[in-house]
Formats: structure tokens, sequence, C-alpha cells
């Protein structure tokens, strides 16, 4: 696991980290979010130890990384495998030649460096293309070979730095999924650096809002949405205004959001037939974080027990998140 | 005005000529190859983003090297005369010239490696980094490795380059085509001889450089590998 803590670093007086903390749990992915300045990509260098930080630590299994020089800071850096933004291969080596270039520095001999090059081309899914020169490759399968290269010394953290950049909507999900495979099949930690917040809903378990060189929002991504006007939650959910409504054919109007299979589909039928009310779902939609199904619905309620309706669905795990009409802050 | 010198005579000239030139050139570059790219990538390491930044010994190392590069190669060659029999033990011949032809080249290439080093991209560079790769592996593997052909190129530019410094190598004796050209044909007015050997250095210079040019393509990976 790694864990990040107060983290400061500026440039020229301009600070661009101002105390960031984070934590990442073993075998999970973080991504850290945020508008382009926010202070991402500082952040994405200081852990990949191409940068140190004025103050703060950088704890990978709870030894502090950023204080260290020579032959240390270089098994450190074996401890972090990078994926850096942007094209990085060695041209003049084969796809197989790039990922080996971890173990050629970690002194792993011949034979061991061909089987684990080997293991590594499997699991990106480019066993073909080992002999391959990256000219010869396409842009996501580049951005792949990074990623092997970046696992091929068994570091405990992966580091993605805007991984999928450059890479149009199809080639960004084969990344994505190699990126997830790690994780699954390594128990890497992933900690994912991105201004696109497609990332976070494909593969993301944890995120981090960075504004301004600071955390303002940092928790599971399922947690998130379910909070009312978080930045994940407006960012990642499905939009509840589109349609103007009338709000006066109904007796309440709410937002919820529901998570989860069990909840998306039986949660509003059984409170509808539970307090005898009318519901009805006049905006909003459904969508998926990961494996997850996610609903925003604004709701429309007629009925004399309709607040009731939506205290149940709080507490039986929906999020409502406002009520438009009629009392406000009916559950959290 | 005498009769033309004969052409087998001329041939024999040439040959001479030929391997007393090849002799001087040849050494000379493999000498300020041997400093010229160990001081390129110095120079380039030392720079401003290099991987060991050192602006003041970038400095000092970059001003004497441009004026090492600065300084005309005829008062390179006489300047240098004592440092040469220091050296060699003499100071005229072919052996001779070889001292300052290296001494001009080591700059000349200096300058040439850190301009080709300092375009391997920065974040090919750092990728290599963050592998936890030592600094001369990244200079082996990286720098050097991925820039070989435009080195090979360099160096190709270098032999040239001193084939002309060392038309003037005459001035101590050390022959060659150069001298061959001034003082057998041009100031002995022998026209057979000095267009011959300006015919058979354009001949020289371009089967030189097509090799070269044939030697870096060869190393460049990029082109012709099968998928």
């Amino acid at each position: 696991m790694i864990t990040v803590e107060n983290l400061t670093k500026s440039f020229q007086g301009v600070s661009a980290l101002n105390g960031v903390t984070l934590d990442v749990e073993a075998g999970t992915v973080l991504g850290v979010v945020g508008p382009s300045g926010a202070g991402k990509s500082t952040l994405a260098r200081c852990v990949a130890l191409l940068e140190r930080p004025d103050s703060g630590a950088i704890r990978v299994d709870g030894t502090d990384i950023t204080a260290l020089d020579g032959s240390a800071l270089r098994a450190a850096r074996r401890q972090i495998g990078v994926v850096p933004q942007g094209d990085s291969l060695l041209r003049q080596r084969t796809a197989a030649g790039n990922i080996a270039l971890p173990l050629e520095s970690a002194g792993v001999p011949g034979p061991q460096r061909r089987s684990r090059v080997g293991e590594l081309l499997d699991l990106v899914g480019l066993t073909d293309k080992a002999a391959a020169y990256p000219d010869q490759l396409s842009g996501g399968q580049r951005q792949r070979i990074a990623v092997a290269r970046a696992l091929a010394a068994n570091p405990s953290v992966l580091l993605a730095d805007e991984p999928t950049s450059a890479l149009d909507p199809e080639t960004t999900g084969s990344v994505l999924t190699v990126l997830d495979r790690a994780r699954a099949e390594l128990g890497v930690t992933v900690l994912v650096v991105t201004h696109d917040m497609g990332v976070v809903r494909k593969i993301c378990d944890d995120v981090a809002v960075l504004e301004q060189g600071r955390v303002v929002e940092h928790g599971k991504v399922l947690d998130l949405v379910g909070e009312a006007g978080s930045r994940t939650s407006s960012a990642l959910l499905p939009a509840v205004d589109l349609n103007p409504i009338n709000e006066s054919s109904y007796d309440r109007v709410a937002d919820v959001v529901l998570v989860g299979f069990a909840a998306v589909g039986a949660l509003l039928p059984e409170a509808s037939h539970r307090f005898g009310v009318e519901l009805n779902i006049v905006g909003g939609g459904l969508t998926r974080l990961g494996e997850t199904p996610v609903a925003r619905f604004r709701l429309g309620l007629n009925g004399e027990r309709s607040d009731s309706a939506l205290e149940w669905i709080g507490e039986a795990g929906g999020a409502v998140q406002r009520s438009l009409k009629g009392p406000q802050g009916v559950a959290a | 005005m005498r009769s033309a010198t004969p052409w087998p005579d001329v041939v024999g000239y040439l040959v001479e000529a030929t391997g007393e030139t090849l002799y001087m050139v040849g050494v000379s570059t493999v000498i300020a190859t041997a400093f010229g790219v160990p001081l390129g990538v110095w120079l380039q390491l030392t720079a401003k983003g290099g991987l060991r930044p050192n602006p003041a010994a970038h400095r000092v190392l970059g001003f004497i090297t441009d004026l090492g590069r600065s300084m005309p190669f005829i008062v390179l060659l006489v300047a240098l005369t004592s440092v040469t029999r220091l050296i060699v033990g003499g100071s005229i011949g072919s052996t001779a010239v070889i001292v300052p032809l290296a001494v001009g080249a080591i700059p000349f290439v200096g300058r040439l490696v850190q301009n080709i080093l300092s375009e391997v991209h920065v974040t090919v560079v750092e990728a290599a980094v963050t592998t936890g790769a030592s600094t001369l592996r990244i200079v082996r593997s990286v720098l050097i490795r991925e820039s070989l052909p435009a080195l090979i190129n360099a160096i190709g530019v270098t032999v040239i380059a001193l084939i002309g410094y060392s038309a003037m190598a005459g001035v101590i004796g050390g022959g060659g085509l150069g001298d061959l050209a001034i003082r057998e044909g041009y100031q002995r007015f022998n026209d057979r001889i000095l267009w011959s050997t300006v015919a058979w250095l354009a001949v020289l210079t371009t089967l030189i450089q097509l090799g070269f040019t044939r030697a870096a393509r060869a190393s460049d990976r990029r082109r012709h590998a099968s998928v």
C-alpha cells in the first residue's frame, strides 16, 4: 500500500502541492483527478521519485521513500512501477526489450528475464508483438507495453500518469483493462492520475479530487456518489434535470441514488408497494461504475405516506439526496 | 613546361598519399571519438535538465569545448608542436599530425554528441530513471543506444572534416592527399596531379560518407524489423 502524507512542493515560489494527503489500500485502484494546474502531474512526479517534495512523506508499505539517495533510491524506484505520460518506450528496442529494461537494472539473469518478459507480454495480451519495435505498434499497444514494463520488476505500487490521454475511446478501454488485470492478478496497488472521469468510472475503487494543490474530496467512489453535492457524484452520475417537470403534479419530488443490483432493481417498486404511494421516475438514469450498476433518479411521489416511503428508501440503502418539494433532508 | 607526369606515377602518388591520409584521419578519429563521446555525454548530463545537472561545471567545460572548436586548425597544428613532440617523440611526419587533428576534433565531436543526445526525448529518459537504472546504464542503454544512428553519422561527418583539416598536414611534413594536391599539384603547376587528386578526394569522401550512412541505417532498428 502507499500513503502520501502532507506533501508540499513549490516551484519558484509558486506552490503546486499544498499539503496533499492520500492513501491507497493494497490491491485497490485510486484515481487522482482534478482540473489542469491542480497539481496532478507534480504529485505523480513526486510519487514516481522524479521530483523531491519540499516536505511531507511518501510511504510504500510503511517506509518513507522521499529522502533516499543513490542505490537506496534506485531500489525504491523499483518498488514503484511507473507508466509515464506520453510515449516513453525505447524506439531502438523491441517490445520485449523494453519490458526487460527494469529487470536489467535489477540485475535479473537472462533466462529468468526472458520468462518474466513472456509472462508480462501475456498479461497485456501482446505475446505476438514481442519482437515488434514501438514504431510498429499502435498507441494503445505501446501504452500496454509501457504498463508491462512498469510491472516487470514486481513493484508493489503501479503509478500511471495520464495513461489514456493520447488514446481514442476504444484503445483507452484496452489499456484500462490491463491496469485492472494488474491489480486483480498481481495484487498491485494502483494510482492513476487522470483528467478523465471515464477512467474513474471504469476501474477506480477510490477517488481523490485535487484542486489547487489540495485534496478536496477523497474516498470510495461508491460512497462518494451517494453524497449530495460531491464532485464525484456530479461528474459520474446521470443528470437529473434534463427535462423540466411540473412539480405541482406531485406531492413530493426527490433525488435518490441507488447503488448495486439489488437496490437499483428492487428498492423503488418495494417502496411503492409498502407505502401505497405512486412513484414516478421523472428524470435521471442508470449508469455503471466498474461492475456496479448505479442509478440516480428524480422521483415524483403521490400519496399520503410519500415522506415515509422516502425515509424507508434511505434506510434500505438508497441515498435520498434532496427533497425538492416537501420537507428537506428526509434522510441522508 | 615539363611533360605531364605519366599516369602510373600519378596513381603511385595517389596510393601513397591516400595511405597517409587514411592513417592520420583514421587514428585521430578513433582518438577523437574515444574522448569526444564521453565529453558530449558529460556535457549533456551536466546540462540544465540533464540527469546530473551541474551548471558551473557545465559552463566551464562548455567554454573550453567552444574555445577548442573556434581554434583554426593550422594554428593548432603549429601551436601544439611541443605537446606533439612530448607524445609521439617528434614533431614532423604523419604521426605527428595525428595529435593536433585529434585535439582539434575532440571538442567538435563533443558538441555534436551533446546535441544528438539532447534529442532523446525526456519522457524516454525519465521512464528509464523510474525503472531504477543507474546513470551509467541510462547513458549506455538509452542515450547512446537510442541515438546510435545519429552518432554514427556524426562520426562520418567528423571523418570528412578531418580529411579537410589533414590537407594542412604538409606544413609539418605529414603528407596525405591535400598535401599532394598543394605541393605536387598546385605549387609545381602539375595540373594532372592536382585534378586527379581533387577527383580522387571527391570519390573517397563520397565513399566514406556512403559507408557511414549505410552503417547508421543498419544500426537503426526502427526501419527494418518485420512484425
